[in-house]
């Protein structure tokens, strides 16, 4: 990375390796990833359950559950401060303000028996000195930010008094209440109908371009990624095994693992196509982390492998300006279908 | 098909559930479910319904099985009107029907093994016991891809996609002309996705049974069905062949739908949204036409009266003034 660049990173994760101690052994759910967000920049971490986007994210947040999970390697460093050397009390100060986190499901991460305005306003006064009535009036100003309609009404209701989508609005009017460097969403429209999705995808981006938030959307949607991302990190089985920008990714995949998700995802756009195609699949499953083949994880599944795939884990290599996989064969793929 | 009637036929179907509030449980109001819902499924056809949550989709799943009683309408299998039929009358038609939920764990007995669950409908059934039904279960699992020796394992030794494969294997297991799928997928990573897709449409292939698809994915409708209908607020708003309706959608709560799913592609950057604000509530749907409060294209006429589903096209049916002689919008 040039060093131009480098004063516009915001946030610097560097060879994060969290491991969870389970009755049927250590399993390693982060391994070994590196990644940086830069200001108003959206970083998106794909991959199917179990590949680590999660707990990579929760690792960032320090909210990892100890036990079961433990970060025990690496740096997270959000604006110059190394997070993972923080104690508990000054970590509460980060989170919320400096860095906020939206989740997949609004209900559960919101109070029901608070009123919305409250818990926004309680978010406000916790990290910055404000009165009530100020603090109150920042929160229907948020409402209105992401496009609550009669925001002073919602304000004074209750979490199941909204729908989906207003829900997820208010968590996002939550989660940018302190103006954030950094706002991590974890799989924020999954659970909404695509409508809806569309409206809150074009909010967050919206949002994040008017306030120069960094992002970090994890999402196991191709077509989310491709619609709002930057930058794209690719997991699989704990490790990263391709980043590139979205719009190298998307035209010349590297790794058979990215490509073979971009296969068996049925487009809409495959309508002309013939009536009932087959779709390409990816033979076989996500391997248990605690029972991980010696070389490349993605191995067994993968129909270019060969015995030193079998044998030795490829290191993640550039393989293009400012393109990275981790395949022993990523460089012959150029041209393979 | 060689036999022009349909399979499945559905007219006018109605589902409401009260709501019952107060100390003397009342009704209070009325969920307006599935609101007079007609279609049919030919023989060997794949038959989408797609729509957003509580659209009333799974609900007409479930009435088409009679799984709920429907309030109103007709339900006809192979010509056989089965709404009116007692439980008795009802099992011999319950061999030909079979589900596929979307939560593969919440719809298999923990408590049983692979190869019991798969072979229950045919000891119900009388079909097979013992070693005979032992020889089918076995051939149904190499059917849906899972190994013999795999039917002594509990579902909890499954992964989520291989659990689904059960649910497939039970659902074949009594030779159904007709299975339900409701949201089979959605549950489902994305690479297992393609596979459990790539298994129903094999087995369509072979068998020549006939799918209702309920998704709200609008991706994986598209791929897998011959034709879709669009529901919304307990109506099909659209009926068309599946390439018909994705090249030339007539329904604005469709062409919005259709242009809400994100696109695979960074290079056709889109996000914006067509439509505003959320799905009404059920319970007191807006007059006239439901998408109305939502549309933009909404007119005078459109508030007040209801439109009926009717041919805007070969095999194309729409329900919107705006296709009423114009066909298109301004």
């Amino acid at each position: 990375m040039s060093e131009a660049r480098k004063d516009d990173t915001i946030l610097d994760v560097k060879n994060l390796q969290t491991v969870f101690f389970t009755n049927s052994g250590l399993f390693r759910a982060v391994d070994d990833v590196s990644f940086t967000v830069r200001r108003g920049e959206t970083l998106a971490i794909v991959g199917e359950s179990g590949c680590g986007k999660s707990v990579t994210a929760l690792s960032v947040m320090r909210l990892v559950p100890d036990p079961p999970g433990r970060v025990v390697g690496g740096s997270v460093t959000l604006e110059g401060t190394d997070l993972l050397s923080l104690d508990e009390a000054e970590m509460r100060d980060i989170r919320g303000n400096r860095i906020s986190m939206i989740f997949q499901e609004p209900m559960t991460s919101l109070n029901p028996v608070m009123r919305i305005g409250d818990q926004i306003t309680e978010v406000l006064r916790l990290h910055q000195e404000m009165t009530a009535k100020e603090a109150w009036a920042k929160a229907v100003e948020m409402l209105r930010l992401v496009r609550i309609p009669e925001p002073d009404r919602r304000a004074h209701e209750y979490p199941h008094q909204l729908s989906g989508g207003m829900r997820q609005r208010a968590m996002i009017a939550m989660a940018l209440a302190c103006r954030p460097a950094l706002l991590i969403a974890d799989e924020p429209t999954t659970a909404l109908d695509v409508t809806i999705q569309a409206q809150i995808l074009a909010l967050i981006v919206d949002l994040q371009k008017k306030l120069g938030t960094g992002l970090i959307l994890i999402t196991h949607d191709l077509g989310v990624v491709a619609q709002t991302a930057q930058r794209v990190i690719v997991m699989y089985a704990g490790k990263k095994v391709e980043e590139a920008t979205v719009e190298d990714l998307f035209e010349n995949p590297k790794h058979p693992y990215t490509r073979g998700l971009m296969a068996s995802m049925p487009a809409v756009i495959s309508f002309g196509a013939k009536t009932d195609a087959r779709l390409n699949e990816i033979p076989g499953m996500v391997p248990s982390l605690t029972n991980l083949p010696p070389g490349c994880a993605f191995a067994p599944r993968c129909r270019l492998a060969v015995d030193r795939c079998r044998a030795e884990y490829p290191p993640l290599q550039e393989v293009d300006g400012d393109h990275f996989a981790a395949c022993w064969r990523a460089t012959e793929l150029v041209g393979v279908p | 098909m060689s036999d022009q009637r349909p399979l499945l036929e559905v007219t006018d179907l109605v589902k409401h559930y009260a709501v019952r509030g107060g100390v003397l449980r009342r009704r209070v109001g009325t969920v307006h479910a599935v609101d007079g819902v007609s279609f049919s499924v030919g023989k060997g056809e794949t038959l989408g319904l797609v729509g957003e949550s509580g659209c009333g989709k799974s609900t007409v799943a479930r009435a088409v099985l009679r799984l709920v009683e429907p309030s109103s309408g007709a339900i006809k299998l192979n010509g056989t009107d089965i709404t009116g039929l007692s439980k008795a009358e009802m099992r011999p038609h319950r061999r030909s029907m079979q589900i596929v939920f979307q939560d593969p764990f919440a719809s298999l007995n923990p408590r049983m093994t692979a190869g019991d669950i798969v072979g229950e409908p045919l000891a119900v059934h009388g079909l097979a016991t013992g070693r005979a039904q032992q020889e089918r279960v076995a051939e149904l699992f190499a059917q849906v891809g899972l190994r013999a020796d795999q039917m002594k394992n509990y579902p909890h030794q499954f992964s989520g996609g291989q659990r689904q494969r059960i649910c497939i294997a039970r659902a074949l297991s009594l030779g159904p002309s007709l299975i339900v799928c409701d949201e089979p997928v959605s549950a489902l990573d994305v690479s297992i996705q393609a596979q459990v897709i790539n298994l129903l449409i094999d087995l369509q292939r072979k068998n020549d049974f006939s799918y209702l698809f309920i998704a709200h994915d609008l991706a994986v409708v598209a791929h897998i069905s011959h034709r879709v209908a669009v529901m919304y607020l307990g109506r099909i708003v659209e009926i068309a062949d599946k390439s018909e309706l994705f090249a030339n959608p007539r329904h604005p709560y469709t062409q919005a739908l259709l242009a809400s799913v994100p696109v695979a592609d960074p290079k056709a950057k889109r996000l914006a949204p067509m439509v505003d604000g959320d799905v009404p509530s059920p319970i007191n749907p807006p007059s006239g036409c439901a998408f109305h409060t939502r549309c933009r294209y909404v007119m005078d006429r459109c508030k007040v009266e209801r439109p009926a589903l009717v041919e805007a096209g070969e095999g194309h049916q729409v329900a919107c003034w705006l296709n009423d002689g114009t066909g298109r919008p301004e």
